[in-house]
């Protein structure tokens, strides 16, 4: 089976050891990873900030350098270790393109094609267990987008109770947002890490050593505010987490 | 003090009054244990339901077929309530609207008015209005008449003191009554209804919300628990029903339907403590009720809402405050931050509506994270986090100038694999070179727009040597060489 990594513009820039680990966790699962280097981001900011039309741009880039001309294009599926840049492309797309008969079919092919990684390995591939293990306590924050937009449930726990040696401790209100939402992360940088810090205080009652997400926005978020605090909790991202205990990491 | 009375402090935009918010530990402790206990009583209530999801269908299919033919329900319930001998007004705005009650109030000759809990008349500003017209309105809804109280604005749409500790309402009640009390519930509650019998009894006029306005039957329906909505809409002379103009529902069976869904998506109760359905004035031979029933339908913007289909939908809204309840920017701010009448998610949603003009307006679409909750909880499926999408789109030319450049500037960049690529790299070498994670050269860090906002709290991550597609060609290699470690 041939995967076209849709890698982010966050994970290739700032997180590329989450873009190497996604790899790993599919090639040894059987896939041939490609990887166009056409791909730069999926517009989300502009969409979410109110610029359809610069979100539009950035949008035709994508659907070009993942689509069937691009650099990848003969791959059977588009996978990407994030919840909300897959819902991006499979629920804002067809809404932002709808103007255009042309482009929308482009961009509904592309969305039909593209999955969030835990969905892909668990209902695609029909694989739990990846064969990682790791002996740490960790917790899962589901970030809202691959939840309520993707319907991400219990694909990563079902993933991440098969990991040796994890112990799983439940988050307590777990389903609330982290408060990093993009840009609404830099327009209201208190009210942001408020949220923040309430999901963290979770953390901290869960007894968990390291934190697990889906989507690196939500973790360098979360992350940065553990790190500013001097907390001993490691934020990671699912694909790390499945890619460890093979010396890997 | 932190409770900041939007009418009081026009000034202060959302981030200030989110920053006041953020410091008082008293209102977010209050604003967490309510909204918790709120939200948790709607999920019970909806799995005890066993098919909430299609109730919450039926609901919004309910609403969108009410709204699409709102002329022709609006005129049956007119016809229907004047047949029953009540009164109806229309009013175009809001200052119509309070203009209308005044006048009803000096008509009826009334001094004093009561009221039970109505959002609409927040709306139009109603007790400021009646003032001036040498009328006194009482709140008696015992959290509005809290917030009158002190006044403040309903901090929440069914809760409106959901801010205020028991010490608080001690305070306030002591001051109003001049008398000195403890705070056990019996003795406030007790001093709240002493008082406000009094006033039940001594008002000519009583004004009141309304949850549902049935079209059939031209009968007004109130969901209440405390008692107060059944004195003020019986007692006083004159009863004057403040009336959104899309709170219509065709019959008494689609009533049935919303009585399922406004309680227990609102407090997670099954039923509220009252459910009044009042049709018409008092008749010959009836004991109680008012000689004059008068409904003043609201249109106050919701014309324009309804004849624009990306927020058509807002019309469907039937107040129950489940949005505000999952929300995590009010549970960390509560409502008076939002500096609008009805605040949280519909609030950051009807703002903006009801006043376009307001800079408030394109402040409040930015309040939200975009995460879904709201629409997620929303019993009528309205998709609020869209329609903020939507008005930021509305006001995208009232954003400050650098941040529509900064936009436009980054789509530039991001159009193009070439320039992406460029700019990711000079950008990871700037910030390797300079601030790190932002625990260095901190002075520089806070100067830098974005990263500025983003450092006044949280860390960078560290930035990598390499982007990940400068590192695809090694891993290109590792699958040549036959699989990877492990």
């Amino acid at each position: 089976m041939r995967v076209s990594l849709f890698i982010t513009c966050l994970a290739d820039q700032m997180h590329p050891e989450v873009g190497v680990s996604t790899v790993r966790v599919l090639r040894r699962l059987g896939c041939e990873v490609l990887f166009s280097r056409q791909q730069t981001c999926c517009g989300q900011p502009f969409h979410n900030a109110g610029f359809p039309a610069e979100a539009r741009r950035v949008a035709r880039t994508l659907i070009e350098a993942l689509g069937p001309t691009g650099e990848a294009g003969d791959a059977d599926y588009v996978v990407t270790p994030s919840g909300s840049c897959a819902a991006m492309v499979k629920h804002s797309y067809p809404e932002l393109f709808d103007g255009d008969p042309d482009e929308l079919e482009r961009a509904r092919a592309l969305a039909s094609r593209t999955f969030e990684l835990s969905q892909f390995l668990v209902h695609v591939l029909g694989v739990e267990d990846v064969g990682a293990s790791l002996a740490r306590k960790a917790t899962y924050h589901p970030s809202c987008h691959a939840s309520r937009f993707l319907h991400v449930g219990s694909e990563p726990l079902k993933l991440l109770s098969r990991v040796r040696g994890l112990e799983l401790a439940p988050l307590a209100h777990a389903q609330d947002c982290c408060g990093f939402g993009g840009l609404f992360s830099v327009k209201l940088p208190q009210v942001s890490s408020a949220m923040a810090g309430e999901k963290l205080e979770h953390v901290a009652a869960s007894g968990a050593q390291v934190l697990v997400g889906t989507d690196m926005g939500c973790l360098m978020h979360l992350a940065g505010l553990l790190r500013a605090r001097g907390s001993p909790v490691e934020a990671l991202h699912l694909a790390q987490v499945l890619d460890s205990g093979h010396g890997a990491r | 003090m932190a409770h900041v009375d939007p009418r009081a402090a026009p000034a202060a935009d959302f981030a200030e009054r989110s920053a006041l918010a953020l410091e008082n530990a008293f209102l977010r402790r209050a604003v967490r244990f309510t909204v918790d206990r709120l939200r948790n009583g709607k999920q019970a209530s909806a799995e005890a339901h066993g098919d909430f999801e299609a109730l919450r269908e039926r609901g919004r299919a309910i609403r969108a077929h009410t709204i699409a033919h709102l002329d022709r329900y609006l005129d049956q319930f007119v016809d229907n309530l004047e047949a029953a001998g009540g009164v109806a007004h229309f009013a175009a705005d809001a200052a119509e609207a309070a203009e209308l009650c005044a006048s009803i109030a000096q008509g009826c000759g009334a001094k004093l008015a009561v009221k039970s809990k109505s959002m609409v008349s927040e709306e139009i500003e109603l007790n400021q209005r009646l003032e001036k017209a040498g009328v006194a309105a009482v709140e008696t809804d015992l959290g509005e008449w809290i917030v009158q109280l002190a006044g403040e604005a309903p901090a929440h749409i069914i809760l409106p003191c959901i801010h205020k500790s028991r010490g608080e309402i001690r305070a306030l009640f002591e001051r109003h009554g001049n008398t000195t009390l403890d705070e056990a519930t019996a003795t406030l509650a007790g001093y709240a209804r002493r008082t406000l019998r009094a006033r039940f009894l001594e008002a000519d006029l009583g004004f009141s919300g309304c949850n549902f306005a049935v079209a059939d039957t031209g009968a007004i329906a109130m969901f209440t628990n405390e008692g107060n909505g059944r004195l003020v809409t019986t007692l006083p002379r004159v009863h004057v029903v403040l009336m959104g103009m899309e709170r219509i529902v065709p019959s008494l069976a689609e009533l049935a339907v919303m009585a399922e869904l406004l309680p227990r998506s609102a407090t997670g109760q099954k039923l509220t403590t009252y459910l009044n359905l009042i049709a018409g004035p008092r008749r010959t031979g009836e004991l109680d009720g008012p000689r004059e029933l008068h409904v003043v339908i609201v249109d106050n913007g919701r014309s324009a809402q309804l004849s624009d289909p990306r927020f058509r939908e807002i019309l469907h809204c039937i107040r129950c405050g489940a949005c505000l309840n999952v929300c995590p920017v009010y549970r960390q701010v509560g409502g008076h931050a939002y500096g609008s009448v009805y605040p949280g998610p519909i609030g950051a949603v009807l703002g903006p509506l009801f006043h376009p003009e307001r800079e408030l307006s394109n402040e409040l679409s930015q309040a939200s994270s975009l995460c879904g909750a709201c629409t997620d909880a929303c019993p009528v499926k309205i998709p609020i986090h869209e329609m903020l999408v939507s008005l930021r789109e509305r006001d995208a030319a009232r954003r400050p100038r650098a941040e529509r450049l900064a936009l436009e500037f980054a789509a530039n960049v991001l159009s193009s694999p070439e320039s992406y690529e460029r700019a990711g790299r000079a950008l990871r070498f700037l910030q390797r070179a300079t601030i790190g994670d932002g625990s260095r050269m901190t002075w520089l860090g806070r100067r830098v727009p974005f990263a500025g906002a983003w450092l006044s709290t949280r860390r960078l991550p560290a930035p990598p040597a390499r982007s990940f597609r400068e590192l695809w060609p090694a891993l290109e290699r590792e699958a040549a060489l036959g699989n990877p470690p492990g």
